[in-house]
């Protein structure tokens, strides 16, 4: 089975009904992307499948239908991308468990809807948890990410 | 791992490797030394918290990092004063190590109101706190990361910096007071930079100069909101935290213990479990299994799959009679009166108004992003964990005893945690990853819980009775009584933690309620522990938590049974006896508007809790949305005398207050046939973006000494919660969750 994460294609032999999750983590040691929950109600997981953000722990690796990106894909420390720059600009992690599914989402939700409101950005994040309360800054980060991505 | 770890690692695996000079200095005020754990291979250890090589300098935390942002503020500390770039810091966790021990949260265990304590109470208190020394509590947690590490990292910075000018003045043959040090390096009068890591190898031999820390007005770097070292790496997905662990050959394990807590396995059966993809081994635990697998995902789904028969739980099986026994507990005697000013017993007795309520307070969990987990490699003589953890020394002690080593032969790494909120104080999670490790000698193996073992398998914040009396006359309190009844976190604490029996009056259980600044002519509180053996531990402020709330709701009763306004009934209490408390409250109804007219349809609450040393108020504002309430503002001021770093106050603000209306709205584990029903997020949710109020927080700096931070934002946040829908609505919620009783927008 061939999967493609990050703009690098791998050819796996694992069990069909194995969740992207773990593949990722596990067999990949791809770590940016976390575990929370393994029921889809946290956000911890979620990456993009062709664009479209994925809770990675319901997604069954013969289902994967199309390319994958990481938080490790979007950018790097060297060189971030604009979400992950805006969520350093405004110091937006506490522990930082959950915010590579927080920005993983808004990169889907930006892809979509590139000026949301207050209330579009509340709407996209409502399915990511996060424990520390960092609510505040994170909207405050996508703000400033999507008017940086509108500039550019 | 990152390039920080190996250092940590490196350091640990040659320990017996001595560096030159090798001995810990510039450790504040402790008689006899304490043996610096750190020996680096190739750098020098000034002292225990800095590693100088020919790389720079490394600071090390004795703290974890769990989100608070500890290791930024304790790195600033000793950058100030070795004058490094604050670009260039590095910070890494240390070993479990005496050096590292918790002084200023023994001096919390005073059992004393902290708001009212006089200096000397303070010096005697700073000497008991040399015992954290003898105990060797290396513990993050009571919110004192910052508080213990004021005086002794800035005097250790002061310490190396001077040691540092004292090799580089040797060197150049002049005094130390004609250099001047900047930028990580000494630096003469006519410009010449030497880096300190040409100068380490000397600055070790020498005699630690005592100099006094600089005063603050003199800081660069302290006082402001610094960019957190951690934070790139947690934006980009590359800090490694526990579950993150990855080493060469390592193995999988989910554990499946008794879902009756403490409670025994009569019989299990692995087939089910074997039989799937992945699976390579069910470990038999006695108290339940493990097993073993090639990825995270077949371990835990064969932890599922193994068949089970558990005995009975420890406890009675249903949230009723769990409440029924804590009940009986004000029946039983009383474990601590700590505070009894005037007569209030004969003053309810002769009142003409008594105001009685009961409150029942739900357990909680603590529900941390990342779930419990550890890894760990055992060999014969030797126990190696990556253990996210609160407590490294507690670690290493249950760990090596349940695997039958000495602590000593343990070592502890503590990677980022993905959470803690006090979860990780304990070292259950540890114990199991040696338990599982010691079966499979030679290979290191993760043991990772799966969501539902970890919310039914937490030491649970304990549930409550509380019975009120309070009398009023002319407008003002004439008496408040408290009796609080639950089972003691600290009892159970000190057997599981220290081996201690604790005994005596618990501070703990009565902290949040005793403690509060308020002059009330009679006022009674008196604490009733009950005989319970469900797990309960140190959940985000403790026994404030929940003493907070009954505190500050009942106060609201009694406000309004005097006519009075709520905000100006507390003003008039705390004026006599704290003009800190005042001005923090005075803030809060500035801030909030609390004198001008409410707009249609909104209700507001107000409270005010001291705990960890930072006296808080928060006002929180409701909204009936057609019928239904939403929670939409949120004002906090708090005072915790020096914001260190005002950024990261005002996020630890924040994040307190949302966990705790997270669990006044809807936090509650119940339990049934002795098992937690609650299992996973669906059933135990927590506020999201959405449903969080709009928040905003001031911060004074008026107390002369420095509070904590982590904690002291949650107590006031749910009665503040609870006042405003009483506001609001006319309906007084004395039983948590509150969405038991209203319709919240979600």
């Amino acid at each position: 089975m061939d999967l493609t994460v990050n703009d690098q294609t791998h050819t796996l032999d694992l069990p069909a009904d194995m969740p992207l999750l773990w593949v990722l983590r596990d067999v990949l040691n791809l770590t940016g992307t976390k575990f929370g929950c393994g029921v889809a109600a946290c956000g911890a997981c979620t990456v993009l499948i062709d664009g479209e953000a994925a809770r990675a722990c319901q997604v069954a690796l013969a289902d994967v239908w199309g390319p994958v990106t990481t938080i490790e894909g979007l950018g790097t420390p060297e060189a971030p991308a604009a979400l992950q720059a805006a969520w350093i600009r405004h110091q937006v992690a506490q522990c930082g468990y959950c915010q590579a599914g927080q920005i993983m989402q808004a990169a889907a939700l930006l892809a979509e809807n590139p000026a949301p409101s207050d209330a579009e950005i509340d709407e996209g994040m409502a399915g990511n948890l996060c424990r520390c309360g960092t609510y505040s800054r994170i909207r405050a980060a996508i703000h400033d990410a999507a008017s940086q991505m509108r500039e550019a | 791992m990152s390039r920080a770890g190996k250092i940590t690692r490196r350091t640990l695996l040659v320990g017996s490797i001595a560096i030159a000079g090798g001995v810990a200095f510039g450790v504040w005020k402790v008689r006899q030394p304490v043996a610096n754990p750190l020996s680096p291979p190739d750098g020098v250890a000034l002292n225990p918290f800095l590693i100088i090589n020919g790389d720079g300098v490394t600071l090390v935390s004795g703290r974890a990092e769990m989100g608070q942002g500890a290791q930024t503020t304790l790195a600033a500390m000793l950058a100030e004063e070795l004058d490094l770039d604050w670009d260039s810091v590095r910070v890494i966790h240390g070993p479990a190590a005496d050096a590292y021990y918790n002084a200023a949260l023994l001096e919390a265990g005073l059992p004393l109101a902290e708001y009212g304590m006089r200096d000397w109470q303070h010096s005697v208190a700073g000497a008991m706190g040399q015992l954290g020394k003898l105990f060797g509590l290396q513990i993050t947690g009571g919110s004192t990361a910052t508080r213990d590490g004021y005086a002794r990292l800035r005097h250790a910075g002061a310490s190396a910096r001077e040691a540092l000018k004292a090799a580089a003045a040797e060197r150049l043959g002049t005094t130390p007071s004609a250099l001047r040090t900047e930028g990580g390096a000494v630096v003469t009068a006519d410009g010449r930079r030497i880096p300190y890591g040409d100068l380490a190898e000397a600055a070790a031999q020498r005699t630690p100069p005592q100099v006094e820390p600089r005063d603050p007005s003199q800081w660069k770097l302290l006082g402001r909101s610094l960019p957190r070292p951690d934070m790139q790496a947690k934006a980009t997905g590359t800090a490694i935290y526990g579950v993150d662990i990855r080493l060469p050959g390592m193995k999988f394990a989910s554990p499946r213990m008794s879902p009756r807590l403490g409670g025994t396995m009569v019989s299990f059966d692995p087939a089910a479990a074997m039989a799937l993809p992945g699976v390579e081994q069910v470990l038999d635990l006695g108290d339940g299994v493990a097993v073993v697998a090639t990825n995270s995902w077949a371990a835990m789904r064969g932890a599922e799959a193994v068949e089970i028969e558990w005995g009975p739980a420890p406890y009675p099986p249903t949230t009723e009679a769990i409440f029924e026994r804590i009940e009986a507990a004000f029946d039983g005697r009383r474990n601590s009166r700590m505070r009894n000013d005037g007569n209030a017993a004969r003053t309810l007795d002769n009142a003409a108004q008594v105001i009685e309520a009961e409150y029942r307070l739900p357990f909680l969990a603590h529900s941390t992003m990342e779930p419990m987990n550890a890894t760990a490699l055992y060999t014969d003589d030797a126990l190696e964990l990556w253990s996210p953890n609160q407590t490294p020394m507690v670690q290493a002690r249950a760990a090596a005893s349940a695997v039958g080593l000495r602590a000593e032969q343990v070592t502890v790494h503590t990677p980022f945690l993905g959470g803690g909120f006090g979860r990780r104080l304990e070292a259950d999670f540890s114990v199991l990853a040696a338990r599982v490790a010691r079966e499979m000698p030679g290979t290191p193996v993760q043991v990772v819980w799966s969501r539902e073992e970890d919310m039914t398998h937490d030491f649970y914040r304990p549930g409550i009775i509380a019975r009120m009396r309070g009398a009023v006359a002319n407008g003002q309190a004439q008496a408040f009584e408290a009796r609080i009844a639950g089972p003691s976190v600290m009892h159970q604490a000190g057997r599981r933690m220290m081996g201690l029996p604790l005994a005596g009056p618990d501070k703990g259980h009565v902290e949040g309620a005793f403690d509060q600044p308020y002059r009330i002519p009679n006022y009674r509180v008196e604490g009733y522990l009950a005989d319970l053996d469900i797990p309960v531990g140190f959940w985000r402020s403790v026994g404030n938590s929940h003493n907070g709330f009954v505190h500050e709701c009942f106060i609201d009763e009694m406000a309004l049974a005097a006519g009075r306004d709520p905000l100006e009934f507390r003003l008039d209490l705390i004026r006599p006896e704290s003009a800190v408390a005042y001005r923090v409250l005075e803030a809060v109804g500035e801030m909030s508007g609390w004198g001008a007219p409410k707009e249609p349809g909104t209700g507001r609450g107000v409270a005010f809790t001291w705990s960890f040393g930072t006296p808080v108020a928060e006002v929180v504002e409701v909204r009936d949305e057609n019928g239904r309430i939403r929670i939409t503002r949120a004002w906090i001021a708090c005072d915790m005398g020096r914001a260190l770093d005002p950024s990261i106050v005002q996020a630890q603000m924040e994040s307190g207050l949302i966990y705790g209306l997270s669990a006044a709205v809807m936090g509650e584990i119940t339990f049934a046939d002795g098992e937690v029903q609650e299992r996973n997020f669906p059933d135990y949710d927590a506020l999201r973006m959405h449903n969080t109020p709009v928040i905003e927080t001031r911060i004074l700096e008026n107390q002369p000494r420095l509070g904590g931070a982590g904690e002291p934002s949650t107590p006031p946040s749910m009665p503040a919660l609870a006042n405003a829908l009483y506001d609001l609505t006319g309906t007084r919620a004395r039983e948590l969750p509150l969405n038991r009783h209203f319709d919240f927008i979600l």
